[in-house]
């Protein structure tokens, strides 16, 4: 059975966990490749106007796989974690792209619920193993290879390689370092999707600059400083872009911090007021955020972060006069 | 100490009378408006919801009469309203104000984090705070069973204007109420003053559903009093929420009428899991409303509402399939009446002709069957 994956959303998280575990059931899992023009544009066209752009290509990519597969892989993620949830977008995925009005082939829509605990969970991985193979033992032990696959994938971020580099195996050019390190905090669809974040990660490093993104930094150091907050907040997605913008403003372990965001993204509006906050004092790390949507264009937004890279590598400079 | 707590419709009866029970002071922050929305648009982020926005000119303009502490709900996602009590509280104090900030949160969080900061406030007892509470609750689901009756008879009225005029003696005699033995009583005479306006009850008129998110649909200034420009175009309406069904305990028995589970269960084709806010429930009220044989729905929520922008993408098929007229409107700071009034209209034309058509049809149908 061919099992489409739209390569957009949480495809950057948890992409080697559902391959593996698919694959190791005996599907064929096809993605939809990278975004381009056309998929944005399909999209835009297929999804309601006020939707977020990564909602929007996430449309894009189901309409390119629809007729190559014979069924669609949608998770409902509701909770990856006690007390949280995701995006309200999350939640309601499957229920909003039934509604589109191409006809889409069945989808296949699992219900990942953590808040319920795991043995919820695990009867979830059992019944979405169940439509692959009828053998318990086969689905665990398929299961238990993507857990170790999207282990080693956590392993290779950690190292610095970006989830491009290893997904789709691209290498970066190596450029002269100017020793100017950028922090880039935003959800990973938009901070890696190289068609809307226009390619901002080989951009930066082209202009010789070191970049550090979340996926980076150790998961305890983010969860410590996001509990920092008086507040817990209940999206988890979030609460590690703030946990990441935190470390950084703490240590001062890089020297600006380019923040992604997309336009009328719920909780970024928010989080947003969180790290201007955070980063009010003279003393502070400089932030730039940007914000994108279908009608970005490529040379404004080219042209904000030469100045910005321009302006810390000055403070740079100055700092070691 | 002197208090404020934001404006919403009519919550400020509930809350005042809440907070003269348990004798703290208070303001009320003048009625929102076009002043209110500037302030708060010029203070929030730019694609943060309108109800943020309303919230922090509320608060600024409490501020500024001399309030030190503000009074906000919390709640516990997905929708963002459960967090602005915090973005708020930086908003303002970056924005250079001195003041406490106290956020009671839904006991579904943890009972103390719901009666501990009204406890810290008031200095009462916690068996105290509770039968306030006790107290309080039935005079605010009287104003809303009064608000649902003028909703439902409006269109009926024979002098345009006299309904709403009865409804605002009806809300004085309402307003005398001052505990939950009274509240049968002062209910009964306010419903006799609006049921006694002069009707024609023979009058044609639409029935129409307005669903959407709570704080647009509950005030008046955020939907631009949609409901008494629709009643006395001859708009039967009903409205999905009203504020004890929000606010309240439970929400099993609300002025709204449809339980929480029944809505779920109506909506499960179309959305089958919670989304946050009201868009499950948007969805069920639509089902509902045209299971009841409406005429159309209207939908009204603020701009980038995560929740309602998820019905809103659900919502055309409920209205393909179950063949009933729904129009939306997204509302921010830069919306205007005379826009909303003109897609109203045509609205409104389409539905008279969908009457009139299908009227013509049973006429058809009845006359072959002779």
């Amino acid at each position: 059975m061919k099992v489409g994956y739209p390569q957009a959303l949480l495809y950057y998280k948890y992409f080697p966990l559902w391959e593996r575990f698919l694959g190791g059931l005996g599907a064929e899992v096809v993605l939809s490749g990278a975004t381009t023009k056309n998929t944005v544009s399909m999209g835009t066209i297929a999804a309601e106007s006020e939707l977020c752009l990564p909602v929007k290509v996430f449309y894009g990519h189901l309409l390119e796989l629809k007729d190559k597969v014979d069924t669609i892989f949608v998770p409902r993620f509701v909770s990856v974690e006690k007390k949280s949830y995701t995006c309200p977008k999350f939640l309601g995925l499957p229920d909003m792209i039934r509604s589109i009005n191409d006809e889409l082939p069945p989808l296949i829509t699992p219900k990942i619920d953590l808040d319920k605990g795991w043995r919820e969970y695990f009867r979830t991985i059992h019944e979405l193993g169940s439509n692959f193979s009828s053998s318990k033992r086969k689905i665990f032990s398929a299961y238990r290879a993507g857990v170790l696959a999207l282990r080693d994938y956590h392993n290779q971020l950690q190292a610095g390689s970006t989830p491009i580099e290893f997904l789709e195996k691209k290498k970066y050019r190596k450029v002269k370092k100017t020793g100017l390190k950028i922090g880039l905090a935003g959800h990973p669809y938009n901070i890696y999707d190289t068609y809307t974040s226009m390619n901002l990660i080989k951009r930066l490093r082209e202009m010789g600059a070191e970049v550090e993104t979340a996926e980076m930094l150790d998961d305890n150091i983010i969860k410590r400083e996001a509990a920092r907050l008086p507040k817990k907040l209940f999206w988890t997605y979030e609460k590690e872009v703030v946990g990441t913008v935190f470390h950084w403003a703490h240590t001062h372990s890089v020297d600006g911090i380019i923040y992604v965001l997309s336009f009328a993204c719920g909780p970024d509006s928010l989080i947003q007021v969180i790290l201007e906050h955070e980063l009010r004092s003279d003393t502070a790390l400089p932030m730039m955020s940007l914000v994108v949507d279908e009608h970005s264009g490529e040379a404004g937004l080219i042209t904000r972060v030469e100045a910005f890279v321009d302006m810390l590598q000055r403070k740079k400079m100055a700092q070691l006069c | 100490m002197l208090a404020a707590f934001p404006r919403m419709g009519h919550i400020d009866i509930l809350l005042g009378d809440l907070l003269d029970r348990l004798g703290i002071d208070y303001l009320l922050p003048p009625v929102n408006s076009e002043k209110t929305l500037v302030l708060g648009a010029k203070y929030a982020p730019e694609f943060s919801c309108l109800p943020l926005k309303l919230n922090i000119g509320n608060f600024i303009e409490a501020l500024e009469l001399g309030a030190d502490t503000l009074i906000m709900a919390g709640g516990r996602g997905p929708c963002r309203f459960g967090y602005y009590a915090e973005i708020e509280r930086r908003i303002l104090k970056d924005a250079g104000y001195d003041f406490n900030m106290i956020t009671i949160e839904p006991p579904s969080l943890g009972f103390f984090k719901f009666v501990g900061p009204i406890k810290k406030v008031s200095g009462k007892s916690i068996r105290k705070i509770w039968r306030a509470l006790k107290e309080s609750f039935p005079k605010a689901r009287a104003f809303d069973q009064l608000e649902k009756l003028v909703l439902k008879t409006r269109c009926y009225e024979i002098k345009t204007g006299a309904t709403t005029k009865a409804y605002k003696k009806a809300l004085d005699v309402l307003s005398k109420i001052s505990g939950p033995k009274e509240v049968d009583g002062y209910l009964e005479e306010a419903l006799a003053l609006v049921e006694g306006v002069e009707k024609n009850l023979d009058r044609s008129v639409l029935k129409v559903g307005i669903i959407g998110e709570f704080f647009i649909l509950l005030d008046p200034f955020a939907n631009l009093d949609i409901e008494e420009w629709l009643g006395i175009r001859n708009v039967y309406l009903e409205r999905s929420v009203y504020v004890t069904d929000w606010i309240g305990p439970t929400a099993n028995n609300p002025v709204g009428g449809v339980s929480d589970t029944h809505l779920a269960k109506l909506a499960e084709n179309y959305l089958s899991h919670f989304v946050g806010g009201e868009g499950l429930a948007s969805v069920g009220h639509t089902i509902h409303y045209a299971n009841q044989g409406f005429d159309g729905i209207i939908h009204l929520f603020p701009f980038t509402c995560m929740p309602e922008t998820i019905a809103k993408t659900i919502l055309p098929s409920v209205g393909r399939d179950l063949d009933i007229p729904i129009i939306h409107f997204t509302i921010d700071e830069q919306t205007g009446k005379a826009g909303v009034a003109t897609r109203l209209e045509a609205f409104l034309d389409l539905l008279w002709s969908r009457k009139r058509q299908n009227e013509k049809k049973r006429l058809v149908k009845s006359r072959q069957l002779v």
